[in-house]
């Protein structure tokens, strides 16, 4: 067996349980709780009152225009000095779920705006509520529009956890760092790191396409054509 | 029966609907016509509620109710109002994600709670109707535009509505296809469903309507049986209207 291979093989099993016990629950966890921060702030830009709406806008401008990296040295080396003290993972955790929401209330507000108004119109002169019409009729067709934005959110999200080796949480990325420095060889290992990425975003990207065929039944409808 | 009195409704500084009266007796089709502007659109949708009147009442059968500015209409009194009518809409406007049967079935489930056989069988009886059984499983997209109109009609009357509004059935298509939606829209005013409509149409209009209304810049300008509007209007904003779209017509028949 050729050195690197041998390597390769000799450090996979710790860097797929940094992989499997850090990266895919942070990526899950802070993508589902990013999801459901990102609905509720999109509603209430599209249906809130005013200061509330502008308190969510605010929100979008700060984690847009900051780099997320900066967020997390604020949340975990910052907050401290401010006598908040959050463990790495944790602290990761609120770090990305901020960052998904803010990034999904745009994706969100979009979907559900481009929807348009004669399918309200028509859900209530049958009769239907606004909440009727909104789950029976304008989600289902924002959702439709919503896969590939937000699939690309979250497969950016899996790459993204990688930052969090910076705040000390042992993921994927910091457990291949780990190695490199007793092994002193960081090209076999960084690529297999890059290689254990690339297999977990390809899982996605196939659930994506996969999520988009079953979403294709209705033959493609007008206006949400991708 | 709808009786719609001294409804008035602006956006903004701009006055649409300036103190409308009409009336649609019990199994009759009256047609609302008039010049692009004149807010024949916004009448109808002030019958649903889809618009809220500043002023006026609107009475259907056994439920009347008053406007005033600034007042929202209370949620149960609009919910009585929709259900009593039913809305055929220019541009259709069929839920893309459902089936033809899925549109029908819609408002039977959701808004009256019906179970889904019972639903179900409503809805293929008024497929039947418009002459689309054959497509009930067909997704909207995959439907010429005469179809769906006669899909979207079927969906409005699944809740047995007391009156159907139309806002122009037949002006998003071409003669023959909107020939489709005229003969459906014929034998629903045979059977006596009371019809208020908005059309361009004077196909439409002089087949089914007993009666029309005029109207021009949110006001009623003339009204009559159809005959008497289409042979011998009196006032000349109507001669001039009438004159222009029957030009039109001939023009879309000769094409
Ligand atoms: N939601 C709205 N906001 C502001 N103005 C509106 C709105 N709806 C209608 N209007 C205005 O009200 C007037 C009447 O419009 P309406 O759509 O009722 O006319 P219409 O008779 O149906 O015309 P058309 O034959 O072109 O359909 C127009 O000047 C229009 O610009
Ligand atoms: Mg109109």
């Amino acid at each position: 067996m050729p050195h690197w291979l041998e390597l390769m093989a000799a450090s996979f099993g710790s860097l797929m349980v940094a992989g499997l016990v850090f990266t895919v629950p942070l990526t899950i966890l802070s993508f589902a709780g990013g999801l459901a921060l990102g609905s509720l702030a999109a509603m209430v830009r599209l249906f809130g009152p005013r200061p509330l709406a502008s308190l969510v806008r605010f929100y979008v401008w700060i984690i847009r225009g900051t780099p997320l990296l900066v967020q997390l040295f604020v949340i975990f080396y910052g907050l401290p000095s401010a006598g908040i003290l959050i463990d790495a993972f944790p602290a990761a955790l609120i770090g990305f779920t901020l960052n998904v929401g803010a990034y999904t209330s745009e994706v969100v507000r979009a979907v559900i705006a481009s929807v348009p108004n004669g399918q309200w119109e028509a859900s209530y002169s049958i009769g239907m509520s606004w909440s009727q019409a909104m789950r029976r009729t304008v989600l289902p067709q924002a959702a439709r529009v919503a896969v590939p934005p937000l699939s690309n959110s979250f497969i950016s999200l899996v790459k993204d956890t990688s930052l969090a080796a910076a705040i000390t949480v042992p993921e994927l990325f910091q457990a291949a760092q780990r190695i490199v420095a007793v092994t002193y060889e960081p090209l076999i290992l960084y690529v297999e790191a890059a290689l254990i990425y690339l297999a977990f975003s390809s899982v996605l990207s196939i659930l994506q396409a996969r999520l988009e065929r079953s979403f294709g039944r209705s033959g493609g409808f007008a206006g949400a054509r991708p | 029966m709808i009786r719609l009195t001294g409804i008035e409704k602006r956006f903004g500084l701009n006055k649409v609907l300036k103190g409308v009266d009409v009336v649609v007796p019990a199994g009759s089709v009256t047609a609302l016509i008039g010049p692009s502007g004149s807010g024949k659109s916004t009448l109808l949708r002030c019958v649903n509620l889809l618009e809220a009147p500043d002023a006026g009442e609107v009475e259907i059968d056994d439920v009347r109710l008053s406007f005033r500015a600034g007042e929202r209409p209370r949620k149960d009194a609009v919910r009585t109002l929709r259900l009593k009518t039913g809305m055929v809409f220019q541009s259709f406007q069929l839920f893309p994600h459902r089936t033809a049967l899925g549109n029908v079935m819609e408002g039977l489930v959701t808004v009256l709670g019906w179970r889904p056989d019972r639903a179900r069988d409503r809805a293929m009886a008024l497929l039947d109707k418009v002459g689309m059984a054959h497509k009930a499983e067909a997704w909207p997209s995959t439907l010429s535009g005469g179809q769906q109109q006669r899909v979207a009609i079927a969906r409005a009357l699944a809740p047995s509505p007391r009156v159907l509004l139309c806002d122009e059935p037949t002006s998003a298509l071409d003669p023959k296809l909107a020939a489709e939606v005229v003969d459906v829209l014929r034998t629903l005013a045979h059977e006596g469903v009371t019809m208020l409509m908005a059309t361009h149409d004077l196909r439409l209009a002089s087949t089914i309507a007993r009666n029309v209304v005029f109207l021009d810049d949110g006001l009623v300008v003339e009204e009559g049986t159809a005959r008497a509007m289409f042979t011998a209007p009196r006032d000349s904003r109507t001669r001039s209207f009438i004159a222009h779209i029957t030009e039109t017509a001939v023009h879309a028949w000769t094409d």
